[in-house]
């Protein structure tokens, strides 16, 4: 916005050094700009500005005038500022032609120590169990700016503590400092006007309105926001302090949206998931869904082993031994008797690699399923595969991703295909039967976890979760973006490129990849839109690659086709999520039950 | 050769093999007392009474030790040399004269009349030991230590064997019974002027004779592998040198060599120049049993004072460098040694007894 | 750049080292004869003598939690000793305590709390840092066990040696 020609640019004094911004820009980013940082607490930039906390004070000044209309000016020839007598925020104030701003007065320093004290007053001395301490601006501007030391003796306001203000959020109220982010967040963000500050003066508190309750889609951003350690993650809540959490930059899969991220993790194993700052992509937020979708690479009964169907049993084998029998078995059959089924979740290193496979095998049947659900119009996509246009670029096919399932489905059927491989999804999402999945005599399944297709499958691969592997992605405006692995693989898992990479040496389509980026290169070589590029190159905000409207329309009997699959699909959910509600724990969340994956 | 000698020798060599043995595990005990006591520190006394027992708890742990035999070493030789470091040590011991009689019975296993030499020939042997043992361990670190033993060896019998020469021009005898005989008749040669004060010529006498112990003792040093002669084995630069691959009874019996060699040496030193078993005052044991085991004591009491002395020079001095090893043993000690005997047979020339 | 340093001229009498060699017999000789007749002072004979009565205060054994006159538990699982701890020994679990519990107040405590005295340095980092005067370093130092579970301290094993510590200050009170 700076470099924009139309808007006016001006002149605005800051700590003496005369510096020009475009108009409408606010004092308190104008100061950040320049590298002068202005404390803060109530101000959030992609929020709007209340000014309540008055932490951000400064002193501002304008020059002074003659008779003549013209700014006076001093023996050093610079203009006279006449400063303004009381301190201002700077988060509410646009810059003006000539405005003088001090950040670093004696008055400021002393009305930030006030203010500070001011806000220390009712706040708990309860560091040591707080779960913002670490990240805390709190902590971090009594140091910076505050006093060392209380002169409070009074008893402090006893407020409401651990009240759960929805079914993920917790809320201390002693802790809050009533700076309004998370109600302007729930209204400006969220649409969701469900908080707000009752009661006056010492005694306000922060509360949801009657007879609501905080639990939209987004309200674990109000975490993320709050300033002080007053609105906790119920899921994160005492369970690791923010200063052991490596912090890993990765993308959110869960959708098509790819919102980018940032995941916590100490010793293998994630802690969290929280939003990173992308204006291409989510801006500063993402949905409690998406966040919450990891518990799945904890699963108890994630696949650990390579598993090998021997005498109707499935058995533990080493990694040599499962892949020469998946290459072994798929060989026997000529290519037009298989069908692979991959998914939209696979980065495009492994879409690929499978397109490699099967050209290796002469498969011509390949097909991703597709996956939808509802859009909410803030972030949340309509389509709930991360790399559907990955696999639209990659696959190379001439329809639409999934609508060859249900002709895959019915050649099972029919008998025509006698070998099936399915990579990260559930056969059953075809609309196949548990007993015609047993009859088959090649099913190889690469998961991370089980479901009917590694119980009837002949070779299972246990493979990676998304944050456990590297690779990238291409989100649902054409959006290249990267996933970075945060955790090891539990087990025996591995990298699902690297099975793919053996599986396609072991069935004849010898080549010498050794590492992902040696992949990513070959898919810059033989696909357009990724010419040019390569996985560093990506970098953390990622790059826009390709144009929606680049891509074929869907033509009506893909439509169809997919919309029939989907059908499936919804049907097959409902009635396991059913069979998921018999069986869940008592008071576990809505949104837990949903971040579940479809298995 | 009677039933009697047979019977009374085996007895002998049973008896004195059980010393050797015993004050080898207590030399060691000292070693370490001694050493503990010059360094201002306790030393092993948790053991028994003041650490006595400790050689037990030694031998048992040695003993319970992984006896371990690295997989490219010549395994025949490897077992053989700590064998042959052992037994030079304790055979020399047989021809030296430990007492005087004892109901009648010479106190010493083998009176033969080439004593010194077979002293000699039979301890040389002990330097095959080290040098297999460094060459069938293939390793470098024993494979120096047994070249610098080799080297050594060489270097200081020379000296050695020029040293004594001295006192056997003296006795004309090289039978070590002899020698004692003639110094309970003339003095002993560390002093030749005792009983006989007034004659020159012994106290002319005595200046070639303390050269020659200065030149045997320190050349018996570097025969035993002891400080500051230890190049072979020298701990901070060879790991150990040639037992570095040896473990539990194997490395025992190195140990248990360099001690016998050690007490061997000091029974051979305190032969030639201390007068043996005599103490002037003692008669010997044909004057009754009491005084022959009073002999044995004295003898014994001998050697401990020149192991002490063996001890006391260890932890005092630093360890040569091998070049001042070399130059010290062919430049100086083999000339002295050899123009002593000149001086000793000028001397002889000219004495009037 | 190479400098020789010249080797210093001797004269006979230093060339002979003799005397030299005498003189240092003569002090390893007096060093043993001290020693011999008990003139030398040596250091303290542990199993039989312990020093225990003697220790001073600012003495760092094993570090352990403690309780204050209130019984409570002083550990609020902070966890920054586990944070500081220069060779890891510690690991903390934390938990929520109940709402019914005399201590609700505090939140949070500590479900587990191991310190390895295997990798334990003593180096009394975690009692430095910890904000809740909550793990001191006690006088135990002869800790010992016959395997490596058994030199893992549990909290139990912590709350035994740590026992109660009083004069500390009890911040977890009304005013807060």
């Amino acid at each position: 916005m700076p470099n924009e020609p139309a808007v006016p640019l001006l002149n605005v004094q800051i700590d003496g050094v005369w510096h020009q911004f475009p108009k409408g820009t606010r004092v308190i980013e104008a100061c950040e700009q320049v590298g002068i940082f202005v404390p803060r607490y109530c101000y959030h930039k992609k929020l709007s500005s209340p000014g309540n906390c008055r932490m951000c004070l400064i002193e501002m000044g304008f020059p002074r005038l003659g008779p003549d209309r013209k700014p006076e000016l001093g023996a050093d020839g610079k203009p006279i500022i006449n400063w303004m007598p009381r301190p201002q925020i700077c988060c509410a104030q646009d810059v003006a032609e000539g405005m003088a701003v001090r950040t670093d007065s004696p008055l400021v320093k002393e009305c930030q120590r006030g203010v500070l004290e001011f806000l220390l007053i009712n706040h708990p001395l309860d560091c040591p169990i707080c779960d913002q301490a670490g990240e805390c601006p709190l902590q971090e501007f009594s140091v910076d700016y505050g006093n060392s030391q209380s002169r409070f003796l009074e008893n402090k306001v006893k407020k409401p503590k651990a009240v759960q203000l929805g079914p993920r959020v917790t809320l201390d109220d002693e802790r809050c400092i009533l700076c309004s982010r998370c109600i302007r967040f729930c209204q400006e963000i969220a649409h969701d006007d469900v908080l707000g500050f009752v009661d006056r003066g010492s005694h306000t508190v922060l509360t949801a309105h009657p007879g609501r309750s905080l639990d939209n889609n987004y309200s674990l951003n109000t975490v993320d926001i709050c300033p002080v350690g007053a609105l906790t993650s119920t899921d994160f809540r005492f369970k690791m302090r923010v200063w052991f959490l490596k912090e890993t930059k990765s993308i959110c899969t869960s959708c098509a949206t790819g919102c980018n991220t940032v995941i916590g993790t100490r010793e293998d194993v994630i802690y969290r998931q929280t939003p990173r700052e992308n204006d291409h992509v989510n801006s500063s937020w993402m949905c409690d869904f998406g966040r919450l979708n990891y518990k799945y690479l904890e699963a108890p009964d994630r696949l650990l082993e390579p598993q090998i169907r021997s005498e109707g049993r499935l058995v533990p084998a080493d990694w040599p031994t499962a892949i020469g029998q998946a290459a072994l078995q798929l060989k026997q059959f000529a290519g037009s008797e298989i069908a692979i089924v991959a998914s939209g979740r696979m980065t495009n290193e492994e879409l690929w690699l499978t397109t490699q496979l099967a050209n290796s095998l002469g498969v011509k049947r390949i097909d991703i399923v597709p996956r939808r659900g509802k859009a909410d119009h803030i972030l949340l996509s309509k389509d709930r595969n991360p790399n559907t246009n990955g696999a639209r670029l990659i696959l190379g096919s001439s329809s639409a991703p999934g609508a060859k399932l249900l002709s895959i489905a019915s050649a099972v059927r029919s008998g025509a295909i006698k070998a099936l491989v399915i990579l990260k999804e559930n056969a059953m999402h075809l609309g196949l039967s548990v007993e015609e999945l047993g009859q088959m005599p090649a099913l190889i399944v690469m998961n991370t976890l089980p479901n009917e297709a590694t119980q009837n499958a002949t070779v299972v691969l246990p493979a990676c979760g998304f944050a456990e592997k590297r690779g990238s992605m291409v989100n649902g405006k054409g959006r290249l973006q990267r996933l970075n692995r945060a955790v090891r693989p539990p087990g025996n898992a591995r990298d699902d490129w690297e099975i793919l990479r053996d599986l396609l040496q072991a069935t004849g389509g010898g080549n010498s990849l050794h590492s992902i980026e040696e992949v990513f290169r070959r898919i810059s070589e033989t696909v357009p839109q990724f010419g040019g590029l390569s996985l560093s190159k990506i970098g953390d905000a990622g790059v826009h690659i390709l144009q929606i409207e680049e891509l074929p329309p869907t033509q009506p009997q893909d439509q169809k086709a997919i919309e029939e699959a989907i059908e499936i699909q919804t049907r097959r959910r409902a009635v396991h999520e059913q069979v998921h509600e018999a069986r869940a724990r008592v008071g576990a969340s809505s949104i837990e039950r949903e971040a579940a994956p479809p298995r | 050769m009677n039933f009697f000698f047979i019977i009374t020798s085996l007895i002998k060599i049973a008896i004195v093999l059980g010393v050797i043995l015993f004050m080898v595990s207590y030399a060691v005990y000292a070693e370490r007392r001694v050493s503990a006591f010059i360094q201002d520190r306790v030393g092993p006394n948790r053991v028994g009474p003041a650490g006595l027992l400790q050689p037990l708890a030694d031998m048992f742990k040695l003993l319970l030790k992984e006896d371990f035999t690295p997989r490219t070493t010549n395994t025949f030789y490897y077992w053989l040399a700590p064998c042959l470091a052992v037994m030079p040590a304790i055979i020399t011991i047989a021809v030296v004269p430990f007492g005087s009689t004892l109901f009648g019975i010479p106190m010493v296993i083998a009176d033969v009349n080439v004593g010194i030499f077979f002293v000699f020939a039979i301890s040389s042997l002990g330097v095959y030991g080290i040098v297999i043992g460094g060459w069938a361990s293939n390793s470098k670190y024993p494979f120096l230590g047994g070249i610098r033993s080799s080297a050594q060896m060489l270097s200081y019998e020379l000296s050695l064997g020029l040293a004594v020469i001295p006192v056997f021009l003296l006795v004309g005898s090289l039978r070590l019974t002899s020698v004692v005989q003639y110094q309970i008749e003339h003095g002993w040669f560390i002093a030749p002027f005792i009983g006989d004060w007034m004659n020159p010529w012994k106290w002319l006498l005595t200046i070639p004779m303390i050269i020659s112990f200065l030149v045997f003792m320190i050349a018996i040093f570097a025969e035993t592998n002891r400080l500051p002669f230890d190049l072979p084995e020298a701990e901070q630069e060879l790991a150990g040198g040639y037992n570095t691959e040896y473990s539990s009874m194997k490395f025992a019996l190195y140990f248990l060599g360099e001690y016998a060699a050690m007490i061997t040496g000091a029974a051979v030193v305190v032969t030639l120049f201390f007068g043996g078993w005599h103490f002037p005052g003692i008669p010997d044991g044909s004057h009754g049993w009491i005084f022959g085991l009073i002999n044995i004591a004295v003898f014994l009491a001998k050697v401990a004072v020149v192991i002490f002395l063996f001890m006391w020079v260890r932890w005092t001095l630093p360890r040569f460098r091998w070049d001042q090893l070399m130059r010290l043993g062919w430049l100086f000690f083999f000339e002295i040694a050899l123009v002593n005997i000149f001086l000793v047979a000028g001397i002889l020339a000219y004495m009037t007894p | 750049m190479t400098i020789t340093v010249p080797r210093p001229k001797l004269n006979w009498r230093e060339r002979l080292y003799l005397p030299a060699i005498a003189s240092g017999l003569a002090i390893t000789l007096k060093h043993f004869k001290n020693m011999l007749f008990g003139r030398t002072k040596v250091t303290m004979q542990y199993p039989e003598q312990k020093w225990d009565s003697h220790l001073p205060d600012y003495y760092r054994g094993a570090p352990a939690l403690v309780r204050d006159s209130g019984g409570r538990v002083r550990c609020v699982a902070c966890q920054l000793c586990e944070f500081i701890c220069p060779p890891r020994a510690i690991k903390i679990i934390p938990g929520e305590i109940p709402p019914s519990d005399r201590f609700a107040k505090v939140e949070k405590f500590p479900q587990e709390f191991d310190i390895d005295m295997i990798r334990c340095i003593y180096c009394g980092m975690c009692e430095e840092v910890c904000p809740e005067q909550a793990i001191f370093l006690r006088k135990d130092y002869a800790i010992t066990g016959f395997t490596r579970a058994d030199m893992v301290h549990h909290k139990e094993k912590l709350l035994e040696i740590g026992g109660v510590m009083h004069g500390v200050v009890l911040k977890w009170n009304e005013k807060k």
